[in-house]
């Protein structure tokens, strides 16, 4: 394995912990909108909150599959056919929820505003549970051929495992979702996220528990990396604590900083245990390395050379954006 | 389960069916964002408060536009993976490049300065406030650059090599792949056809509203600026479209036979076919009605020179590539549909033209023709529609004139398709977008023609200094 290849597994991680800091609380705001909000007036102020800059969110998503295709082929090939209906479904619900806001805005009645405020919280938490469930079955091992097609029956992706890790990326995203909405709003809306926050960091913790338990069972992570695994895994109940502590303390930077920082121990988690694979197959002399998925050492530079270049100025802007928009939002 | 149907013929269909779908958004969103941009530019020049509310008036369909643009386009990043597993397999080294080049430098753009448009009216004065949409607007002809880039290399692969060991294509020049000939013909031919359609989307629907007599002031200027972008935009697109006609004749012939729907040598001088009855079993042309010279004066800008038919090329292809992909290929492509797109395409741009300059005439500041010429503003009105076939038999030549490839003389489609989806997936698949297509196209074109109706009166009536909030209740909902 090159050094770039390495880079490169490691650049695909960052732009999927992106995606997760930044779209997981857009989908838990998407999920709070037929939840929390409760009148028109709070949803159109949840909806606000993440009005500009749900698409730029998104687009981490897309930057980490294009980035995939042009670093690992092999894996974006596997991949994206092999989870073929999940992926559909994915699209589906990103559909949905990317039109809603736009349309639901244009509404003049109030079944055509509810029928768009479904659409937002179902392909909201869709997205979320899908993604996490494709992530944890693709961990678990795939039926993958010697050419590297993967062929999986229903079962193979939708278990007890992968179900759990939808199950868990979902309540994590919609927690990370309640404390931007903390951040972002006053009034009812910030008193009722925190209110709500308390009792479901308690379910967060079993269902930790349960996907560690589940991920020693399922997947050869705590026996290839036992040292990593373990500290990323008790990574994640420390910094689940720290959220529990700010929501019972009420520091709203605390818990979101650290709902989001979850999230990226659960996409480090599984990265580390991928490591030094790209897809994992059940028949482990099928697995796609790292060191074989690769395009060739040209493309890996000039693509090294352009991200570098080009990521530090978005970023400029992107926080920019954020900036300009911080503010409270009354409801 | 087998319905007749192949993985391969589910996954070209699926090929076009979203990609025909997106490209009715990308078009409309990159003109249409050049078309507010230059209202808002009018506005700040002439700090006439009119042209704001043009912008942000037409900015509504924008926004629409980019919506359903955003999500289409995610279905398309991910279906190389989905369905054609074994061409990014194959093309990975080359193809994944520009598309995260694409998604790094203009996705980003444009979806961040978008949103600070939206949100942004009353936060900055009004020059920041406009370098917003020309950001927009220059990331969403940057995106064309790259998404484009990928395309012309499967019209025309350059600066790359097949690499022995693996058998996959290897980029060996980045800069041959930026600098590939294709991509400069195509890209100004693909932005001009999208200014042609952003303009002539306001022009037919501010047609629309003019007929009702309402806002009469607001969109006879509204008129005047799309025509003026419009015609321009007409004249880029057909002069391009000349060059790109030359361009293929070299490059890709059976593309070019196929549109003017010649199976036999023309013969020198070469008539142009204005209409011709094919026969695509047999190969040949049962009748046709020719204009003498033209088809040299198109190819060639002279009056004399052959240009080769179907037949002759197929025989030259055989010989070409036969020890690679075996003598069963057929190469010859989908003649009918490219020459009929053809002089689908070509006929708009003449009818642009035509429209754009009666409709300057009538439009001028001293008369009042435009009113009172109804006929005209329903022909108008009829040319929102006209871009987006142009548009769409433009790109069938492009994509079926490709046949039997997917890249150009080196991997063809049945090896392209991915070996593991099944029939049931596809079918599943194209059903599904099918019905969601449906769905978001209606509501676009409900929500677009209640935008219409409902006028810019709610902008025409707030004071500057009211706070304007695109998601805002007066905004949009209108109550
Ligand atoms: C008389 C005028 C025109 C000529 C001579 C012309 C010529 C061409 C040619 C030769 C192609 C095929 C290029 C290839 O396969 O590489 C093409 C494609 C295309 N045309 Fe036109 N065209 C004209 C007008 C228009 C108009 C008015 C529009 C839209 C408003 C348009 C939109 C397109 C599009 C979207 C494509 C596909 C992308 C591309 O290959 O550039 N064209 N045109």
């Amino acid at each position: 394995m090159s050094n770039l290849q390495l880079l490169w597994f490691v650049l695909v991680g960052v732009l999927f912990s992106g995606f997760f800091f930044l779209e997981g609380f857009d989908f838990g705001v998407g999920m709070t909108i037929k939840s929390l909000a409760q009148t028109r007036a709070e949803r159109d102020v949840v909806i606000h909150t993440i009005g500009p800059h749900w698409d730029a969110n998104e687009v981490w998503l897309i930057t980490a599959g294009g980035a995939m295709f042009a670093s690992f082929p092999m894996w974006y090939a596997t991949l994206f056919s092999g989870f073929y209906l999940i992926l559909l479904l994915i699209l589906v619900a990103l559909i949905m929820r990317g039109v809603s806001f736009e349309f639901r805005s244009r509404m003049e009645s109030d079944a055509g505003r509810n029928f768009w405020e479904w659409a937002a919280a179902i392909g909201s938490f869709l997205a979320a549970f899908l993604f996490g469930m494709m992530f944890t079955a693709m961990v678990k091992g795939m039926p993958i051929d010697a050419h590297g097609d993967m062929t999986a029956h229903f079962t193979d992706y939708v278990n007890l495992f992968s179900i759990v890790g939808g199950v868990a990326v979902t309540l994590l995203c919609y927690l990370h979702g309640l404390n931007f909405i903390r951040l972002k709003t006053t009034g009812t809306l910030r008193a009722r996220a925190l209110q709500w926050a308390k009792p479901l960091y308690w379910v967060l913790f079993a269902g930790e528990v349960v996907f560690a338990i589940l991920l020693y069972f399922n997947t050869d992570f705590f026996t290839k990396k036992p040292i990593s695994t373990l500290i990323l895994v008790v990574a994640l109940v420390v910094l689940t604590c720290l959220a529990t502590w700010g929501v019972y303390g009420n520091h709203e930077w605390l818990s979101f900083i650290s709902s989001g920082l979850s999230l990226i121990d659960v996409v480090v988690l599984l990265f580390n245990g991928l490591f030094p694979r790209v897809m994992v197959a059940n028949n482990a002399v099928n697995s796609i390395l790292i060191k074989n998925a690769s395009n060739s050492p040209y493309t890996l530079h000039l693509m090294t050379v352009i991200a570098l270049s080009v990521l530090p100025i978005m970023l400029v802007y992107f926080i920019w954006s954020y900036w300009v928009f911080y503010k409270r939002l009354a409801s | 389960m087998n319905l007749g149907l192949s993985i391969i013929s589910l996954a070209r269909f699926q090929f076009a069916m979203t990609t025909v779908f997106h490209f009715f958004f990308v078009p409309l969103s990159i003109g249409l964002a050049l078309v507010v941009a230059i209202m808002e530019t009018v506005y700040v020049v002439k700090k006439d408060i009119l042209y704001k509310h043009m912008a942000q008036f037409w900015g509504r369909i924008f926004l629409l536009s980019f919506a359903v643009g955003v999500v289409t386009g995610i279905i398309q990043e991910f279906q190389f993976g989905m369905n054609w597993s074994d061409y990014s397999r194959f093309m990975g080294d080359i193809f994944g490049a520009p598309l995260a080049i694409e998604a790094l430098v203009a996705f980003f753009m444009e979806s961040t300065f978008i949103g600070l448009w939206m949100f942004g009216w009353d936060r900055f004065n009004a020059k920041i406030h406009l370098a917003f949409i020309w950001l927009t607007s220059i990331g969403t002809m940057i995106s064309a650059m790259w998404i484009l880039a990928a395309n012309s290399f499967m019209q025309n692969p350059v600066g790359f090599m097949i690499n022995a060991k693996t058998g996959r294509a290897q980029m060996t020049s980045f800069s041959a792949v930026i600098k590939n000939p294709q991509l400069w013909v195509e890209l100004p031919h693909v932005l001009f056809g999208a200014f042609v359609t952003g303009s002539f989307v306001v022009a037919g629907m501010a047609a629309f509203s003019l007929l009702k007599k309402k806002n009469v002031n607001f969109f006879r200027k509204s008129l005047k600026v799309s025509l003026i972008i419009g015609l321009v935009a007409t004249i880029g697109v057909v002069a391009v479209g000349d060059l790109q006609t030359r361009y293929i004749i070299k490059e890709q012939p059976m593309k070019f036979a196929a549109t003017e729907g010649l199976y036999k040598d023309s013969g020198s001088p070469a008539a142009w076919s204005v209409i011709s009855s094919m026969d695509t079993q047999n190969h040949k042309t049962n009748w046709s009605i020719d204009v003498p010279y033209v088809l040299d004066i198109l190819s060639y800008h002279k009056l004399s020179g052959n240009v080769k038919g179907q037949n002759t090329l197929n025989k030259e292809f055989h010989a070409k590539y036969d020890k690679k992909f075996g003598k069963n290929m057929n190469y010859y492509v989908p003649t009918k549909t490219l020459f009929w797109s053809f002089r689908v395409m070509t006929i708009s741009g003449g009818v642009f033209a035509l429209i754009a300059i009666i409709g300057l005439l009538f439009n001028r500041a001293s008369s009042d023709l435009i009113i009172r010429q109804r006929w005209f503003l329903w022909v108008l009105g009829i040319c929102t529609f006209l871009p987006f076939a142009a548009n769409t038999t433009g790109w069938l030549i492009t994509e079926l004139g490709r046949y039997p490839w997917v890249v150009y003389g080196l991997l063809t489609i049945a090896d392209a398709v991915s070996p593991n989806v099944s029939v049931a997936s596809l079918l599943i698949s194209n059903i599904v977008y099918f019905c969601v297509f449906s769905g978001l196209g209606i509501v676009m074109i409900v929500l677009s023609r209640r935008a219409l109706h409902e006028g810019p009166d709610d902008l025409l009536k707030a004071t500057d200094d009211a706070p304007y909030d695109p998601y805002g209740k007066g905004a949009l909902s209108h109550e």
